[in-house]
């Protein structure tokens, strides 16, 4: 990524709808001034593996570039799905990549120091499981020095691994960023401790976003295993019983938490595999708002939207963002969108300015002894 | 160093570890049952002390900035996370010692690199992982390796002692910061150690008056533990 990339990330723009559909336009900077003290912002620490490995198709000779896009077991490392290309790299639109050799199981490919075989084809031409050959630190030093973050050519500048680790990036089990967590920094974190704006995280593998191929693509996102530690269940009960929000960074967290929701909104803890996709008919048990990049009508990331508002109201944010401009993609500007409330539900709305003190009046505070009886839609 | 705390699980961490404090240090680690992870610059070395102590070894150099997130990748994929980071490696500048006036700026611009900011980067690469452990109440810490140089002027070692300085005052800034994330900073002077460095930096010593750095690990290592929260509650016998 070049510095100009970084300095526009540092000046980015905020989208923010709240419960009532009112839109209103900030930098990005001023993220935690739309929490109010108790909201639990729940965020996605997974670090990002360089998931583009290049090589060559053994049998034939011809290069292939594999996408590791799903974990068959997390942290084993000697086996993924993937996604295969032919020759060329990200700079070409994925829809108008060259496909891959014909593969056929038991086919060895030469991806730089790897060695890796074609264990299983899947239902489609691009899609195998691949099995690594080596134990696991040969295929871990080699995944880390060889491999090259997924790429898209709309960043034609190779990224680098600093480019798609968020600043809380933890465990390497993702396969692109959970990028809406770009928008946090850990300025951003101590404004919202200040503030007395929870903050926990789950580790959710993010997979593949796109494959250029759009019957693979209607099957995305595949599953995704993620890990919620106990203390973020906790966390988010306690902000539960306060009637405060639960605002998801990016929509892995909303795909973990709410594949990981009881009927009353509380959250189990441990592993578990998100399937499906979320859309408008999903309701949302856990997750009040989402913090997430601009996407275009039909990829998933949008689609996921319509769980937290309507077809109207996603109309007029889609006419926002081009009137003003809003940059597309991971590194991009951001949008923050919470449902709406419910008749009869006692939430605390968002806060109304960037000056906001925390302040609350008293009858928001005093109601811990009920079960949180959370609405469903 | 206390014996009766079980390190079962302690994940950590250390650069240089394949010779003087760092690999006294692998060793103390393995041995008692931590899940380590080292860093050195020779694949061979790596390997064999791989195999000697059944740690994870990653060849990587902490003074290229290209090989810094393939370090962490590898460090994090590994152990699943991170308690604790050991900033150890260590490069002396020229050698033999030399005056300021005739050190090579690029022989001070490699002292800092590997010195400062190879430590800065590497920690800020992992910096999501020790502040997660300490969400989860593992805790979270970074040692790194100071010197006497570091607050005395010694003739001699300008490179070593001025990037030292740095690294010291780094630490203490970015202890200040990270405390409310949970994540401890702390420089450790290990005093003067029977190591390959203190050999190249004065060839004639007699080893018989430097510190062995296998007593220099167990000081660390005890500082280490009462830096993390239930490691520390262990030690004291407190819940």
């Amino acid at each position: 990524m070049t510095s100009n990339d970084k300095l526009r990330q540092q000046s980015a723009k905020l989208l923010a709808v709240d419960a009532d559909g009112t839109i209103r336009h900030l930098p990005r900077a001023l993220l935690a001034a739309l929490f109010s003290r108790g909201d639990l912002v729940v965020a996605n620490d997974a670090a990002t593996l360089p998931a583009s490995l290049i090589g060559t198709h053994d049998a034939t000779g011809r290069p292939i570039e594999v996408r590791l896009a799903g974990w068959v077991s997390v942290h084993d490392l000697r086996q993924f799905a993937a996604i295969a290309f032919g020759g060329g790299d990200h700079r070409t639109r994925t829809e108008d990549r060259l496909p891959p050799p014909p593969l056929s199981p038991g086919d060895r490919l030469s991806l730089g120091p790897l060695a890796a075989v074609v264990d299983q084809l899947l239902d489609h031409p691009r899609l195998f499981r691949l099995r690594f050959v080596g134990d696991h630190p040969t295929i871990l030093a080699g995944l880390a020095r060889h491999g090259r973050p997924i790429q898209y050519a709309h960043v034609p500048e190779p990224l680098d691994l600093w480019d798609i680790w968020t600043s809380i990036a933890a465990d390497p089990i993702a396969f692109e960023a959970p990028s809406a967590g770009f928008a946090l920094d850990w300025r951003i974190l101590a404004a919202c401790r200040q503030r007395g704006i929870g903050f926990a995280t789950l580790t959710h593998a993010a997979g593949i976003s796109s494959t250029g191929d759009p019957l693979l693509d209607l099957r995305l996102p595949f599953d995704e295993p993620y890990v919620i530690p106990e203390e973020t269940t906790v966390a988010i009960a306690h902000a539960q019983s306060k009637r405060r929000r639960i605002i998801a960074i990016g929509t892995t967290v909303v795909r973990a938490l709410e594949s990981a929701a009881n009927a009353d909104g509380s959250i189990r803890p441990g592993t578990g595999v998100a399937r499906g996709r979320i859309g408008h008919e999903t309701p949302l048990r856990t997750v009040d708002a989402i913090l997430t990049g601009v996407h275009q009508p039909g990829d998933s990331h949008f689609e996921l939207l319509r769980a937290f508002t309507t077809e109207a109201l996603l109309g007029e944010v889609s006419e926002e963002v081009r009137v003003h401009k809003y940059h597309p993609h991971d590194f991009g500007d951001s949008l923050l969108i919470e449902r709406p409330r419910i008749a009869g539900e006692r939430r605390d709305g968002p806060a109304k300015g960037a000056q906001t003190s925390g302040q609350r009046p008293p009858d928001q505070t005093r109601d811990t002894s009920r079960p949180p009886d959370r609405p469903r839609r | 160093m206390p014996t009766n705390i079980d390190l079962n699980g302690l994940r950590v961490a250390v650069t240089g570890g394949t010779s003087g404090l760092g690999l006294a240090l692998v060793r103390l680690l393995t041995g008692r049952g931590v899940c380590v992870a080292f860093v050195a610059r020779t694949a061979e070395t790596v390997k064999h002390i791989a195999n000697e102590t059944g740690a994870f070894g990653i060849v990587g150099d902490i003074g290229h900035k290209e090989g810094i997130y393939p370090i962490a990748t590898q460090i994090t994929g590994y152990l699943g996370g991170l308690d604790a980071l050991i900033n150890n490696a260590s490069a002396l500048g020229p050698t033999p010692l030399a005056l300021l006036a005739d050190t090579e700026c690029e022989e001070l611009e490699q002292a800092l690199q590997v010195n400062l900011v190879g430590p800065f980067r590497l920690t800020k690469a992992l910096f999501g992982a020790l502040a997660a452990s300490a969400r989860g109440g593992r805790g979270g810490a970074v040692i790194n390796i100071s010197s006497d140089a570091a607050v005395n002027a010694y003739a001699g070692w300008g490179a070593y002692g001025a990037s030292k300085a740095a690294l010291r005052h780094m630490t203490a800034i970015w202890a200040e910061e990270a405390k409310s994330e949970g994540v401890s900073f702390l420089s450790i002077d290990p005093g003067d150690m029977d190591t390959p460095l203190h050999a190249l930096a004065v060839p004639g010593a007699d080893p018989t008056t430097l510190k062995r750095p296998e007593a220099a690990a167990i000081e660390i290592v005890t500082v280490l533990l009462a830096a993390l929260p239930t490691r520390a509650a262990a030690v004291t016998g407190q819940p």
